[in-house]
């Protein structure tokens, strides 16, 4: 059990007095990025949505979405599942690992699957009747 | 050997009293599960890219599909997982401070703060079962056609979706549904739909002003990003092909679009909500062991970090589904 918690996030720009002030603080910054979500969800900004905007094959708004999930995932691991107070090798061999297959997976997979798109598309094989 | 490892106390190393990692044999096994668990869901989510990358012009969009409150009639996309997400958060935050409350030894506040976590993780539960009970039941309808493509219908006057029940025309046929009250030589068979293909296609061309919109995504021009609406003519040769009446939603087809989009959605969110269910029930049996004073006896709270430690992740794998399901 590690009884010490470090009681700074953002790298020390914002400190806390105790452990149950960090909790509220670390609530209150994933409500923002949940909000900053809901409503990039529901207005759609046009020029986000654009195709020839994408990056990487996927649409900017969807970047946006995918990076601010990272992050509420990293105040999650690192506050609520107390990686931070955790051992840097322990911490490590947590994250690392996940992140590695994950991006294998990830990377194999779609592009797989844009190879099938192409297929359906340019292919003589009628699947849309 | 002795010298080489740094136990802290008397115990031997082959006694169980090291701490790899500085970590709790428990909470060891506890990580060890949860980035296996990670893995597992990592490997669902990335099926649903793979599939939906393959079906990149046709997939449903979500907004269109997921847009209801409930005891609140009308078109909200997103408000209700919005709050949802909200409560698993909060209930997160509520998990923390019991773990928190644990280490210093408050029995009282741990066991409120648990109480607060069970409550959320039961509002969530609810409100998926909810969730799932609307995307069943579904609300439009459609046509499927022999390509197994789903067919929807919109108001050319408003641009709104249109149900088939609005515009369909009743035509007496002589199929009844089965029931078993009338007696049981008939196991096998589909259960009817509100209406058949033959009153749909009626329907359709009694009523000028509903148009046919299929699963194509327009990719380029003014309505980028929306699915394809078909001219009367085009619309009027796709119903050839119509096959089923599809209401709703099932593993097999449903009325939003690619049969894969359903199967993934109740595969997905229903393992999830498996996991907030035993999440709930393994935190109910730590909730009544704090009560007891099992853990005040024990000299310390660990157990309640480790079940934290669980929450958290059911908490984080949702943040996760939400980005993959109803926001991008």
């Amino acid at each position: 059990m590690a009884h010490e918690h470090k009681l700074e996030i953002f790298r020390g720009l914002w400190k806390f007095k105790s452990n149950t002030q960090k909790i509220w603080g670390v609530l209150a910054f994933l409500c923002v990025v949940t909000a900053i979500e809901v409503v990039l969800g529901i207005i759609k900004p046009e020029f986000l949505l654009k195709n020839e905007n994408a990056f990487l094959g996927l649409k900017l708004l969807n970047w946006i979405f995918i990076i601010l999930t990272l992050v509420k995932a990293y105040y999650i691991a690192w506050d609520f599942m107390h990686l931070r107070d955790e051992k840097t090798s322990l911490r490590r061999a947590i994250v690392w690992t996940p992140i590695f297959l994950v991006a294998y997976l990830v990377f194999i997979l779609l592009l797989e699957a844009d190879y099938i798109y192409e297929v359906f598309r340019d292919g003589f094989v009628a699947w849309n009747f | 050997m002795d010298s080489t490892v740094v136990t802290g106390s008397e115990e031997n190393v082959w006694g169980g009293g090291n701490k790899p990692l500085g970590a709790s044999y428990g909470k060891l096994m506890m990580w060890f599960f949860l980035v296996s668990d990670a893995l597992t869901f990592s490997g669902l989510l990335a099926a649903y890219g793979f599939s939906r990358f393959k079906f990149i012009e046709t997939w449903p969009i979500a907004d269109e599909v997921f847009t209801h409150v409930p005891f609140v009639h009308g078109n909200f996309p997103m408000i209700y997982v919005a709050f949802m997400t909200l409560i698993l958060i909060i209930s997160s935050v509520t998990m923390v401070l019991a773990v928190d409350a644990g280490h210093r030894m408050k029995k009282n506040a741990v066991i409120w703060y648990m109480f607060l976590t069970i409550i959320g993780g039961a509002i969530f539960v609810g409100s998926q079962a909810w969730e799932w009970g609307t995307f069943i039941k579904g609300d439009f309808g459609a046509i499927e056609t022999k390509g197994g493509r789903i067919l929807q219908f919109v108001n050319t006057e408003t641009g709104e979706r249109a149900a088939i029940a609005d515009f369909a025309k009743t035509i007496p046929s002589e199929r009844v549904n089965h029931e078993s009250k009338n007696g049981v030589w008939y196991y096998e068979g589909q259960a009817l739909p509100s209406y058949s293909v033959s009153e749909v296609i009626e329907g359709f061309k009694a009523n000028p002003n509903i148009a046919i919109r299929t699963e194509s995504i327009v990719q380029e021009g003014e309505n980028e990003g929306e699915k394809t609406v078909l001219s009367r003519a085009d619309a009027l040769a796709k119903l050839n092909n119509a096959t089923h009446v599809v209401e709703g939603a099932n593993l097999i087809r449903n009325e939003y679009g690619s049969r894969l989009f359903a199967d993934f959605f109740f595969f997905i969110t229903g393992f999830h909500g498996f996991h907030v269910t035993s999440g709930v029930v393994i935190n109910l049996i730590i909730f009544f062991n704090v009560i007891l004073g099992t853990y005040e006896k024990r000299g310390h709270y660990e157990m309640v970090e480790k079940v934290g430690l669980y929450w958290h992740f059911v908490d984080l794998v949702w943040v996760f589904v939400f980005t993959f399901f109803y926001l991008v």
